[in-house]
């Protein structure tokens, strides 16, 4: 697909710019298949793993960049590889499993063999059977290598590209995402496992809603209730240059409440006899300098950084066709966490995920804004929370950031 | 097998934890939720993981509730809280078996269970598949959950998970 492709598509993004998006880019399989080419195959870095999962050479686990199958790896030499996970030969997908271990890889439909760095170390009956058969004395062996994806580890997370010309990774994040994901990875993780949520909408429905600081304290009344995040409470909104990435902060114990529509009790989130039962669950320790309580980074296109109060975890969005997705999660804490820790994550970790008392709703509302749309694809969403552009805010009472990501998306589509 | 000492007491054992289990998909299924936590000790603990993650020793879990306030709490919540779209459940259990006596008192008994979402627009579908890994104890005559653990085969929740299994 080339240039061609945009000529083909019906598509004029509105004179208003990135206050405005047509509903098409959420329904239309033809800019679904431009996705795959220009973002999931295009100028961006994309999140695979970290690189606690495969601790040792011949570690593996399989991921998908957009609809594209991959190996992460860890190579003989102990460096993070990665390619498509597809055999060179005739196609065949090389590995099933989510995870594992493997001297070499070979595909089970003809044996052919590759190395851990992806070269083509072994055909079957290269030299045929007495003689008759066989490959031609020329086949090139190095020619046939799978196809390796460029790979950058950044603090022990490891992102893949597909693209020879995309910036290195630090200069992709910049400076400020950079120093978020050194903040949260300053010393050794231990995973506490993972889990998927099958959601019935395209994949930009979840990033806007992640992207989207306005709703949080509206949608999610079991957050607001307990004061976990309420717009008053001293945050900002951060977003990168390009648009794309961003980064939402709040402080949970500097909150000014007198004078918001909080205090007036007007938000029907705001019920005064909903109590726990059990407060266990909510409490948390300081474990930041910056005493910052709740963290979310969005990376474009599809990767988030979470940090609620203990709850640490990373999303990854992956697109399921062009109105259904799946978001992975995985669930972390430190090394040398306590016991007591380590509990108090799992606690709080009822807040989020698809069963999330908080996140749940998340799952759901990109499905109803999904089966509003269809039939209406010229029409358009209103962005103007925070002003009509991408820049810093000091409040979160904003859309900047989901503008950020379409001023992105634009350039990276030529749209 | 004998798990009990005798066949006659593991029979018995058996009965009355399949009369538990009866009573306990009853309780989620007719959205009598308000007594769902009635069915474990004050400290029980009540957990919703993957299998995959169960397999691996691997702690997060979709729920993870220790005692009976948060247990209310997750009802509460769901009642006054979260929004989703109406569903029901329907439990179907089978293959209860013995496992054996827990070394803190109590019996350790896994049954296989399926649950069926049906949404308020009548779509129906299999939503969760897998087993509970339980202890039960008698507690005044009764037999209620000391520790359940919903272990669900799939790693994947179809939109949001906001009922008990």
């Amino acid at each position: 697909m080339s240039q061609a492709t945009t000529a083909e598509l019906s598509f004029q993004w509105p004179a208003l710019g990135v206050c405005r998006v047509p509903y098409q880019v959420f329904t239309d399989p033809a800019l679904y298949a431009l996705e795959q080419e220009r973002i999931f195959r295009g100028e961006a870095w994309h999140w695979l793993g970290l690189e606690v999962e495969t601790p040792s050479p011949g570690d593996y686990m399989t991921q998908r960049i957009g609809d594209t199958p991959v190996i992460m790896v860890r190579d003989a030499q102990g460096q993070m590889q990665a390619f498509i996970n597809r055999c060179a030969h005739r196609g065949a997908t090389l590995c099933v499993e989510q995870r594992g271990h493997a001297q070499q890889f070979t595909c089970v439909y003809h044996n052919w063999t590759f190395d851990l760095a992806g070269r083509l170390r072994g055909v079957a009956f290269r030299h045929g059977i007495r003689g008759q058969g066989g490959l031609p004395a020329d086949f090139d062996f190095a020619a046939h290598s799978l196809h390796r994806l460029r790979v950058e580890v950044l603090h022990g997370l490891v992102f893949a590209t597909f693209s020879p010309h995309v910036a290195p990774l630090s200069e992709y994040l910049g400076e400020q995402m950079t120093a978020h994901i050194a903040r949260i990875f300053n010393r050794p993780i231990r995973i506490l496992g993972s889990y998927r949520q099958f959601m019935h909408n395209n994949w930009k429905l979840y990033m806007e809603n992640v992207k989207d600081t306005y709703h949080a304290s509206l949608l999610h009344l079991f957050l607001t209730t307990f004061g976990l995040n309420r717009l008053s409470m001293e945050g900002g909104l951060e977003i990168s240059p390009c648009g794309g990435h961003h980064l939402s902060w709040s402080k949970r114990h500097v909150e000014e409440l007198a004078g918001t529509e909080y205090a007036q009790g007007k938000m029907r989130a705001m019920q005064k006899d909903f109590q726990l039962a059990d407060p266990r669950l909510l409490q948390s320790w300081g474990e930041f300098p910056d005493r910052i309580t709740n963290a979310i980074q969005g990376i474009f296109p599809n990767f988030v950084v979470q940090q609620i109060q203990n709850s640490l975890a990373l999303r990854l969005m992956v697109p399921h066709g062009v109105d259904a997705c799946e978001l992975y999660w995985l669930l972390f804490g430190y090394a040398d966490d306590t016991p007591e820790q380590a509990e108090q994550r799992l606690l709080q970790s009822n807040l989020i995920g698809p069963a999330g008392l908080v996140s749940m709703e998340d799952g759901m509302i990109g499905s109803w804004v999904q089966r509003t749309i269809a039939q209406d694809p010229e029409e358009t969403a209103v962005l103007e929370m925070g002003g009509r552009d991408v820049t810093h805010q000091g409040s979160r009472v904003s859309e900047a950031s989901v503008r950020g990501f379409w001023q992105r998306y634009r350039v990276l589509m030529d749209l | 097998m004998r798990r009990s000492g005798s066949v006659a007491a593991d029979d018995h054992i058996i009965y009355r934890a399949e009369r538990l289990m009866a009573d306990y998909i009853g309780c989620i299924d007719d959205d009598a939720l308000e007594r769902w936590p009635l069915f474990f000790t004050e400290d029980g603990l009540y957990r919703i993981i993957s299998r995959e993650n169960y397999r691996r020793g691997l702690p997060a879990s979709f729920f993870y509730c220790r005692g009976q306030g948060m247990m209310h709490d997750r009802i509460m919540s769901l009642r006054r809280a979260n929004i989703y779209e109406p569903h029901v459940y329907r439990h179907l259990v089978s293959g209860l078996r013995l496992v054996g006596e827990e070394p803190m008192g109590g019996w350790r008994i896994h049954t296989n269970f399926q649950v069926i979402r049906t949404m308020h627009t009548g779509e129906m579908a299999v939503f969760a598949v897998g087993f509970f890994d339980d202890v039960l104890v008698e507690r005044d005559g009764v037999w209620i959950f000391r520790e359940k653990t919903v272990v669900c085969d799939s790693s994947r929740i179809d939109t949001l998970l906001v009922i008990p299994i």
